[in-house]
């Protein structure tokens, strides 16, 4: 760093304040903002939705719409000040000197151009080398982002390749130039954990070569311990606390940043001794605001006459990680926010019941008619695809089970067979007693259909935005003849409201007038509806916001509590899984891989691929040590699956031939903890945890 | 792709053939209604009868309506009723006509429709966008027959720049083109151009324009390279369907400027029930329709590499 001490520093943003202009007026979306990136530094920004972080990338590139604007504040990028810059000169800088990756890479890239194309054209661009060494170029980067076949990619179309690669390509694009800075914004939120782990594992490796700056944009605080020097926590607009990451993450002190802790399940939190805090109240809208402290009404430690007034700037804290630890808060000295998330209230597990739901050599394969000529020729025009493949396991009265597994896994079409929206191939699923697996959802009664209920990923798409959230839970009591009478009907449409904990006044309000979070509780109201015996939630709370996931998520075990509710949980969340679930089914392209309760699952024996799937996890705590495995290759075609273990093309503990040729077996670890893999269980258990968590009462006492 | 447009040739072929049958069922389904049209409506039955017999109408429809295909492939069109001449001799000049006007019009509308879309449609909401936006709802929403008595008014009555008819009585003279060309374009074009500059707009704001632009690009090659190719597919269905339109809907402006064209044939021959005129004008507006949907079809195949590489 000596070397580059007399250099300006990369980005030094003072006093930014961005704005858009909206029918309601001017929006500040960002004030205040004030941030250094030097060379070679990764820093990170981290906030909820809403909080004004990839504005500040988009200030950073000057690309702020028709209706946005930087009202104050000056960006300066190698010590020169770009809002000096004329457009041309902002045109050079971009791609070249700033890059960016985002969020969505399919959407990113140009759907009509081969990949080929929008790679060379930036060295054409901005270095006017011809198109021979355009494309040496871009090969060279395609091989320097591990991409297998680097000349088939130059001439595919984006489309014709998987995620994992397309944001590879994206990065190939970005680093094309060397950038001095590379902006990302939530680069592997789209992505599976384990294309996550390679990616994010690219970067880093790329950006050390390169000597590029980061900032880093994300959600995700676990992601950010592992790929940051410095983070600023944003909240509704402002930097609310800045620091190394150890500093923030050891001291946080801020009583937002540790609310945000307090909402992620971290290894150590444990459903019934240790619940999950979820922050009360929602962020508010810009224009919204409350006078002083934007948390005030959201914080536990708000002090009339010192919170709610004026202006509230950045402090220095220097803790002993970090001397440059800055806080936004008047309080900051005399309260210990770690109390905001103590939690006294010690849960009493629920006691599993009788089998409820039993899944047995469970099958379902879709046909796939192949409409070329050439297949119909030789007669392979109709071909077989196992979305699920012997599928068994069960679920008893009150316990949690999670499905878990990347997409393509399996299990969503293994949800539509349970729900009949998809009849089984083959094998039996008993849910108290009848055999469902072959009933579709048309014929189903109406005491089969309310014992089984369903929430769904995304609550915006599947509340009727023409209904009242009243009217859409009142219409599942009147169809499943829950209740005739329609004055009592409303009552119970208040209970649920009550159960969910929604205010009554949500009877008559549209979707549109609610938030992410209140969609999703009205969503677990509709589904509760019917008193279900058991329901099936698929990734309930993925598309939910930290802090308002770990509210959805306490409720759904609250009222799980309360009804015995048999829970099966469709996540490919491990964190929350580990959090939540009593027993854990792995799949992988429609198999089971393993499955046991939770504590079997997360120690070893491992199967390899749970193995993978645990250590490519963020966990946002440093003291928790993960042992990295980044699996190669992408996910098999369920057209065309291994033949013998599906996940033989992809494992690093591949044996040889018997993988390829051979369906695993079964091996039975303990009760009910079963592995399918060809490696002796001796083998398997020999490995040392993934993840080793320090014993936290241990590291108070030393303290 | 080779399979995907034998497919569609084939696809192509079939409805002709029913869409065909239809329209000779239609036509010559009864006999005695074609003898009437020929022999007049002062024809006894006994002559009707006679005539049916003679002409082989008498036959099975199926037989006929081969024979009446195959006559089609041989280029007899059958003889018109009221020109007393064989069908094809003034088809195909006719025909001929309306191409030429089509095909003029054509050129100059998709230019300039396209050009004002990706005007308007690149910058939503500006000042261009909208004086655009504005100006082509406008000559759109006015009808031909009032804009070309309103530009026959200017320009041949006020100004006397350009002939009143285009009759083309002395051999072919292009001045006499301007005004049809000028009156279905103004018409035409609105409809093009509001829909590239939609489907421009909504390129503009997608994740790949970022992209182009925060990779440094210039914004000409930005517009050219990246939104056009992408804005294109969707107008270019609509672009097809307007070939069909002016094959068989420039009646109106053929008639207002005693043009001789395809359109004008044809609404003579329905009004005096000339049978084999309004067949072989038929087989040709469908045949154009079924054409120009087919070639759009594989054109949007072909422009959309997500279709064409599956």
């Amino acid at each position: 760093m000596s070397d580059h001490a007399s250099e300006p520093p990369v980005l030094e943003i003072t006093g930014l304040c961005l704005s858009y202009y909206t029918r309601a007026g001017e929006v500040p979306a960002v004030y205040d903002f004030d941030l250094t990136v030097a060379k070679g530094e990764s820093v990170g920004l981290v906030g909820e939705s809403g909080c004004g972080k990839s504005t500040v990338a988009n200030g950073v590139m000057r690309y702020m719409g028709h209706n946005g604007d930087i009202v104050g504040g000056t960006i300066k990028f190698k010590g020169r000040d770009m809002a000096e810059m004329s457009e041309e000169e902002i045109r050079r800088v971009r791609g070249k000197d700033i890059a960016m990756i985002y969020q969505e890479p399919m959407a990113s890239l140009n759907p009509s151009l081969t990949i080929g194309q929008q790679l060379m054209e930036v060295p054409i661009i901005h270095e006017g080398v011809n198109k021979a060494e355009a494309f040496q170029r871009a090969y060279d980067m395609l091989s320097a982002v591990h991409i297998p076949d680097p000349k088939r990619l130059m001439i595919s179309y984006p489309h014709q390749v998987s995620g994992g690669q397309q944001q590879r390509v994206v990065i190939a694009m970005a680093l094309l130039s060397r950038p001095a800075l590379l902006l990302l914004d939530e680069p592997t939120t789209a992505l599976d954990v384990t294309v996550e782990a390679g990616i994010v594992e690219l970067i880093a490796e790329l950006s050390r070569e390169t000597g590029s700056s980061l900032l880093y944009i994300s959600h995700n605080l676990g992601l950010m311990l592992e790929v940051c020097d410095r983070i600023c926590v944003m909240y509704s607009g402002e930097v609310v606390e800045e620091g190394t990451i150890d500093s923030i993450f050891s001291w946080p002190k801020h009583p937002y940043t540790q609310g945000l802790f307090g909402c992620i399940p971290l290894p150590h939190a444990d459903k019934n001794a240790r619940p999950l805090v979820s922050i009360k109240g929602q962020l508010p809208l810009p224009h919204e605001r409350p006078e002083g402290c934007n948390f005030g009404p959201r914080c536990g430690f708000f002090e009339q006459g010192q919170c709610d007034k004026g202006l509230i700037p950045m402090e220095g804290v220097h803790t002993d990680d970090d001397p440059a630890h800055r806080v936004r808060c008047r309080r900051w000295e005399g309260i210990d926010v770690t109390e905001a998330v103590r939690v006294d209230e010690v849960r009493e597990p629920i006691e599993v019941g009788e089998t409820v739901l039993e899944v047995a050599d469970m099958r379902k394969y879709y046909k796939v008619r192949d409409r070329s000529l050439a297949a119909l020729v030789s007669g392979g025009a109709v071909r077989e695809v196992k979305a699920n493949e012997s599928i068994s396991f069960r679920a008893g009265e009150g316990e949690t089970v999670a499905i878990v597994g990347e997409s393509g896994c399996g299990k969503s079409t293994f949800a539509k067979v349970l729900m009949g929206l998809e009849t089984a191939t083959d094998g039996e699923v008993t849910l108290d007693g009848t055999d469902l697996g072959g009933i579709p959802v048309n014929k189903r009664t109406a005491a089969q259909l309310s014992s089984l209920q369903m929430v769904f990923q995304n609550p915006n798409d599947t509340l009727n935005p023409s209904h009242s959230v009243g009217y859409q839970i009142g219409r599942v009591i009147k169809r499943f003849g829950i209740e005739r009478d329609s004055v009592k009907r409303k009552d119970r449409v208040y209970e649920l409201l009550d159960t969910v904990k929604l205010p009554r006044a949500f009877m008559t309000r549209k979707p549109r007038q609610l938030s992410g979070g209140q969609k999703q509780r009205v969503g677990i109201a509709r589904a509760f509806a019917g008193n279900p015996k058991t329901v099936i939630a698929d990734e309930p709370i993925s598309a939910l916001d930290v802090s308002v996931a770990a509210a959805v998520t306490e409720l759904l075990m609250d009222i799980q509590r309360e009804h015995r509710t048999t829970l099966l949980f469709i996540s490919h969340d491990l964190s929350a899984v580990r959090y939540l679930s009593d027993r854990v089914v792995v799949m992988y392209l429609g198999q089971i891989m393993e499955r046991g309760s939770t504590g079997q699952i997360f120690a070893p024996p491992y199967h390899p691929y749970t193995e993978a799937l645990l250590s490519a996890v963020p966990i946002a705590d440093p003291e928790v040590e993960r042992r990295r495995i980044v699996l190669e290759g992408s996910l098999p075609s369920p057209l065309d699956p291994p033949k013998g273990c599906p996940f033989s093309t992809r494992c690093p503990r591949k044996l040889g031939e018997i993988c390829d040729n051979e369906a695993p077996p079964l091996q039975t670890n303990a009760d009910r903890h079963v592995i399918a893999c060809h490696i002796p269980l001796e083998e398997l258990r020999e490995v040392e945890p993934v993840i080793s968590i320090p014993d936290r009462d241990e590291l108070h006492a030393a303290q | 792709m080779v399979q995907l447009i034998i497919r569609r040739i084939g696809m192509m072929i079939l409805i002709m053939l029913v869409v065909a049958l239809l329209l000779f069922l239609i036509n010559e389904g009864d006999p005695r209604l074609i003898a009437r049209s020929i022999l007049g409506p002062y024809a006894q039955d006994q002559q009707l009868n006679a005539w049916v017999i003679e002409n082989g109408y008498d036959r099975s429809v199926i037989v006929r309506y081969f024979e009446w295909i195959g006559r089609i492939f041989s280029g007899d069109l059958g003889d018109s009723v009221i020109y007393k001449r064989p069908v094809s001799e003034i088809f195909w000049d006719r025909l001929g006509n309306t191409g030429i006007l089509a095909g003029v019009t054509f050129v100059i509308m998709v230019l300039i429709a396209l050009t004002l879309g990706v005007l308007a449609g690149m910058k939503e909401g500006s000042l261009q966008d909208r004086a655009i936006s504005v100006f082509s709802i406008i000559t759109t929403s006015i009808p031909e027959y009032a804009s070309a008595v309103f530009l026959v008014g200017i320009f041949v009555f006020w100004l006397g720049w350009l002939p009143g008819t285009s009759s083309m009585t002395s051999g072919f003279d292009p001045v006499q083109m301007i005004l049809p060309v000028l009156v279905l374009t103004l018409y035409g074009f609105g409809y093009i151009a509001r829909m590239t500059r939609a489907s421009m707009a909504e390129v503009m704001t997608t994740p790949y324009i970022r992209t182009a632009v925060l990779k440094g690009l210039p914004y000409r090659h930005i517009i050219l390279k990246h939104a056009l190719r992408n804005a294109l597919i969707a107008p270019f269905t609509v672009i097809m369907l307007q070939i069909n339109w002016l094959l068989s809907g420039v009646v109106v402006t053929e008639f207002a400027f005693g043009y001789k064209g395809f359109g004008a044939l044809l609404l003579e021959a329905a009004l005096r029930r000339d049978i084999f005129v309004i067949e072989a004008c038929g087989v040709a507006a469908v045949f154009v329709a079924v054409f120009t949907q087919t070639v759009g079809d594989l054109g949007y195949t072909y422009l959309n590499p997500r279709i064409r590489f599956k």
